[in-house]
């Protein structure tokens, strides 16, 4: 067990975000953190290593309390890769030197640049090392924020919507890295995510939030149908082509479809109209290329 | 530990090695600056000779009397006050997350303006002998800088104290020092407004910063503090450079960053309250010389400060240096050159853009 959450609370000012939040995670893992937007996944997220801190609630990672520690100690146990990425004047070296911050006394050392060089290599980012960040893709900046976080060496990385902004090629390419990284150097990771399909791809386990609290929480076995059309209101198919699973929403939310039906274009464009509570609201504006 | 096989990035460290340059030329460049600063004036004295009595040579009694009481303090001066005030301002750019920041966006400056200006038309500390501005005297300089200094902590204080209260956010920040310096800008309009020429002239004259006004004490004082300050900000260079990176990201490198906002800002408020108080207003090199820095040698923190403190110094005394020759025998004041020297300079480099 490498990090273990226990009634987890979470405040933003008066109004409560999280409460209840109690799962675990071993070594080799990556976890999917999922559910609607505004659920609380990134405050989740950021719980884990006390960029916000909660109301109440124990997170141990290698059985040590992470509240009774320093931010710097934190931060030599868990690397944190934004979704966001900021740019500068400064070069991939110099950015990726920056996650040993955390283990840098007065300047850096020998054993630092060697460890950044290496991190250079593992990731074939080495032709981007003395490029400047503000000329970058975006998939180039991700892959240097993973870089980053890993020099950090930490136990566990967390991921904030990893691939939120990438094409189809960075997408695969991040998420291989990261599936590398994790089972060969027996870390663990967590992280957010919007498509369940990349999630299913990629995830060991995973947490799917509503309402404040974790609905199921489990291995690939409990995401079903059900379940994801409980958390996100929406009905769903799950499919495997050529091995690999798949989830496809059944219905098309159209402009022309009246405000309280949904349609579905399942079976040859007939129109079924389903009726819906008004608690059940499907979060999804428009499906579209379905 | 992941990886120990790294092996030395030859390749990275001579790119370090071309920045540690840029800054090692900045500091030469300063240094004969300084000598010509000095050389120059009403009296020419040759550099060699300025060097030899520097090196405690004794030249000419008449050149000690020159170069030790009045060329020497006053270069001194321009170069402390051009390194605090650039210090500060690359700071306040990191900590504020904005390229307009300065050590002036926090107020500060029209701060003091304001408490010079209550010192001089309500305690009465300035009067005008003729109408040359040389003339112009603060009568009692001590009680002038005291007054703008405390009024320079209050507008530092009433910041920290809104962002105390919000969350130190830059947006936070940048909105009350706009408030502050409008609340103070108003505060000064209203006092001039019901000033005799004589305290008005010397309001408006005290507000033209002038390096010419410190002596070797004020001197000292300015000195200790510039020196705590770069000190302090080179020392927090990597916090710096994970703020840049985004607030999660440094949040994730184990930085704190509400209280390295805090105590950076106290720190380049302390810097920019006490240059201000004994010298007035100097503007723009705060602003502009951190961005001359990025644009030679980028946006790492670790280069950026020291070459900034270099640039800075070499802004102010090079402008100094002009205004006291550029008129002569009239000596501007070193405010108006900084905007006309730093301008063209900063123009050309945007136009220019980055080097590789």
């Amino acid at each position: 067990m490498i990090l273990s959450v226990d009634e987890l609370q979470f405040f933003y000012q008066n109004k409560e975000i999280l409460d209840d939040i109690a799962f675990s995670i071993s070594e080799g893992e990556i976890v999917a953190i999922l559910g609607p937007n505004g659920v609380g996944k990134t405050t989740l997220l950021k719980c884990l290593n006390r960029i916000l801190t909660p109301k109440q609630g124990a997170i141990t990672v290698d059985g040590e309390n992470l509240s009774s520690l320093e931010l710097m100690e934190v931060a030599r146990r868990i690397g944190y890769v934004p979704q966001r990425v900021e740019t500068g004047r400064l070069t991939a070296f110099d950015a990726v030197l920056l996650g040993r911050r955390p283990h840098i006394g007065w300047d850096i050392s020998e054993k630092d640049l060697r460890i950044v060089d290496a991190a250079f290599q593992r990731f074939a980012i080495n032709h981007l090392r003395l490029s400047y960040l503000d000329e970058m893709s975006g998939g180039e900046l991700q892959m240097i924020a993973i870089a980053r976080a890993f020099v950090q060496e930490p136990k566990i990385l967390l991921f904030d919507e990893p691939t939120s902004s990438l094409d189809l090629r960075n997408q695969v390419a991040i998420l291989s890295t990261i599936r590398e990284i994790v089972s060969q150097h027996r870390i663990a990771a967590v992280m957010t995510m919007h498509d369940l399909n990349t999630a299913l791809r990629y995830a060991d386990r995973f947490i799917l939030l509503k309402d404040r609290t974790i609905h199921v929480c489990g291995d690939r076995s409990v995401i079903t149908a059900g379940e994801i059309e409980a958390v996100y209101g929406v009905p769903v198919v799950i499919g495997e082509i050529s091995g690999v699973p798949c989830v496809i929403p059944t219905c098309l939310c159209r402009p022309e479809c009246e405000e309280e039906e949904i349609c579905t274009e399942m079976e040859a464009s007939t129109h079924v109209r389903y009726p819906r509570s008004s608690e059940d609201k499907p979060r999804v504006g428009r499906v579209s290329g379905l | 530990m992941h990886f120990e096989c790294g092996t030395l990035p030859h390749d990275y460290l001579r790119y370090t090695y071309r920045k540690w340059l840029w800054i090692l030329g900045g500091i030469v460049a300063l240094f004969a600056l300084l000598i010509i600063s000095i050389s120059v004036g009403a009296v020419a004295i040759s550099p060699y000779e300025v060097l030899m009595t520097l090196l405690g040579q004794n030249v000419s009694t008449k050149w000690d009397a020159i170069i030790w009481n009045i060329r020497l303090p006053q270069a001194l001066t321009a170069i402390v006050a051009g390194v605090g005030l650039s210090v500060a301002g690359v700071a306040m750019q990191s900590i504020l997350r904005n390229p307009l920041a300065s050590p002036f966006t926090l107020g500060i400056s029209n701060a003091g303006a304001f408490g010079a200006a209550i010192a001089v038309v309500v305690l009465g500390t300035g009067r005008m002998t003729s109408t040359i501005a040389s003339a112009i005297t603060i009568n009692n300089p001590y009680l002038t800088t005291t007054v703008a200094f405390i009024f320079c902590l209050l507008a530092t204080g009433v910041i920290l104290l809104i962002s105390k209260i919000r969350g130190a956010s830059p947006e936070v920040m940048i909105l009350a020092g706009v408030a502050l310096s409008s609340l103070f800008t108003a505060g000064t309009m209203f006092l001039q407004y019901f000033s005799d020429d004589a305290q008005l002239a010397a309001v408006v004259f005290w507000a033209f910063g002038d390096v010419g006004r410190a002596s070797w004490q004020s001197l000292t004082l300015m000195a200790a503090i510039v020196a705590i300050a770069c000190i302090y900000f080179i020392a927090n260079r990597w916090n710096y450079n994970a703020i840049d990176a985004g607030d999660e990201t440094a949040k994730g490198l184990g930085v704190n960053v509400e209280r390295l906002r805090n105590i950076g800002m106290i720190v380049a408020a302390l810097v920019t309250a006490v240059i201000v108080s004994f010298l007035g207003v100097i503007g723009f090199v705060g602003l502009v010389c951190p961005h001359m820095v990025r644009r030679i040698i980028g946006d790492e923190q670790r280069f950026l400060i020291p070459g900034s403190m270099v640039m800075g110094g070499i802004l102010l005394l090079a402008s100094d240096t002009v205004a006291r020759i550029i008129v002569a025998p009239y000596v501007l004041p070193v405010a108006v050159l900084t905007a006309f020297m730093g301008a063209p300079v900063f123009l050309y480099l945007l136009l220019r853009g980055y080097r590789r």
